[in-house]
């Protein structure tokens, strides 16, 4: 096939629409949503003393840490799906979880506390953490990389790695209900830490499927 | 080149909203630039540039199939030019591996190189043998017989739809082909 043939078709395939990316990465989240809340509603649960825990601010604390992160993660998925898009200039949107997590820590040291740092930091629920929040944020993994594969990405590892923390970051509001520890230093260490594990494995997820 | 690239954008924006006229242009009008692209990088890269014209074919398949990430406020040419990079940095990555050739036996003789014609190009139509028999059959008859749909549609006994889908479906399986290969 020639070039100008194969121009010919592209021409008289022009009127196929896709859908914005944005909208399918809306869609396939929700599509993926139910699986990783049925994990948490079999596997883990609200914790039960929710209702007087919400009147605790550095619980509520740890909703807007995760919350930010899923939503300054998704902004920067979608800028990036574009070809000609970088981190630059964009990258900032993902210190907004790790600036309101560090007031939360200096909120927390200005106060009297019971119990001394390393044992709010190590809390009681570390390894739980770590294994829940990764688990939970596979199926929003795999339905935002679906989703993505739409786009264009310059650099398709980071782009996968953006979209495993936003998948991490909707994972941990989630546990974030369940979890009792509610010190913004555990937070900072083990949500960072099954975080991290979470953006590794979209990373090398991405670098082969959001090639394009 | 302002004026080309503001050309360029005004035909991708009306393409945009559903000109075939205007796209079909724009493809021609882009297609000598991409070529000459294509040499040059198989060039500096020390490769025959007689392969240019798939690299080109690559490009128009993936701004044809990502279309949808141009922001249509934004300029055409720095996003085809992402594109066209990505696919070529892409090529030569996969060619490497087989081909070498010493780059100064290229980088004197290209600037007088015509880009104009179109070379063979033997990896689409490759391909394009290894497709579904319908998606096959309806690309053949729009690239080759420069059939129309409503003339595919006819030769075919299919519904304009089902040619439309098959032509979607079969310009999206040829790129995976393609990048997979």
């Amino acid at each position: 096939m020639d070039t100008d043939q194969l121009i010919r078709t592209l021409a008289a395939d022009n009127e196929h629409h896709t859908r914005p990316i944005g909208f399918s990465l809306m869609l396939a989240l929700l599509a993926a949503a139910p699986v990783s809340i049925l994990m948490f509603f079999t596997e883990l649960g609200v914790r039960p003393d929710v209702m007087t825990a919400m009147h605790n601010p550095f619980f509520d604390l740890k909703f807007a840490v995760t919350l930010a992160l899923a939503i300054s993660a998704t902004a920067v998925s979608l800028h990036l799906a574009r070809p000609e898009a970088s981190l630059r200039g964009f990258g900032w949107w993902l210190l907004i979880p790790a600036g309101i997590l560090v007031a939360g820590i200096g909120g927390e040291m200005m106060m009297p506390q019971r119990t001394p740092m390393m044992t709010r930091l190590v809390g009681s629920n570390s390894r739980y953490c770590m294994s829940a929040i990764p688990e939970m944020s596979l199926p929003l993994l795999a339905g935002a990389l679906y989703a993505l594969r739409q786009g264009a990405p310059a650099r398709p590892a980071v782009a996968g790695a953006i979209a495993g923390m936003l998948s991490a970051g909707f994972a941990a509001t989630l546990y974030a209900s369940h979890c009792t520890d509610d010190s913004p230093l555990f937070v900072a260490t083990w949500y960072t830490i099954a975080t991290a594990l979470v953006t590794a494995v979209g990373a090398l997820a991405g670098s082969r499927v959001l090639r394009y | 080149m302002r004026e080309r690239d503001d050309e360029w954008t005004g035909l991708m924006r009306s393409a945009m909203s559903g000109d075939s006229a205007a796209y079909h242009r724009l493809l021609k009008a882009v297609t000598p630039v991409l070529r000459a692209a294509a040499r040059r990088g198989l060039a500096r890269a020390g490769q025959p540039i007689d392969q240019s014209e798939d690299i080109v074919q690559d490009i128009l398949l993936a701004v044809h199939l990502k279309r949808q990430t141009w922001d249509t406020s934004a300029p055409f040419a720095p996003w085809l030019f992402a594109i066209a990079r990505n696919k070529l940095i892409d090529a030569l990555r996969r060619r490497g591996k087989r081909i070498f050739v010493n780059i100064d036996d290229f980088a004197e003789t290209l600037p007088g190189e015509p880009v104009e014609q179109t070379a063979s190009a033997s990896e689409v139509a490759a391909q394009l043998q290894t497709l579904p028999a319908r998606q096959r059959d309806v690309l053949q008859s729009i690239a080759v017989d420069s059939a129309s749909i409503k003339e595919t549609a006819a030769r075919f006994s299919m519904s304009e739809g089902a040619v439309r889908v098959a032509l979607h479906r079969g310009l999206a399986a040829l790129t995976a082909k393609l990048r997979e290969q």
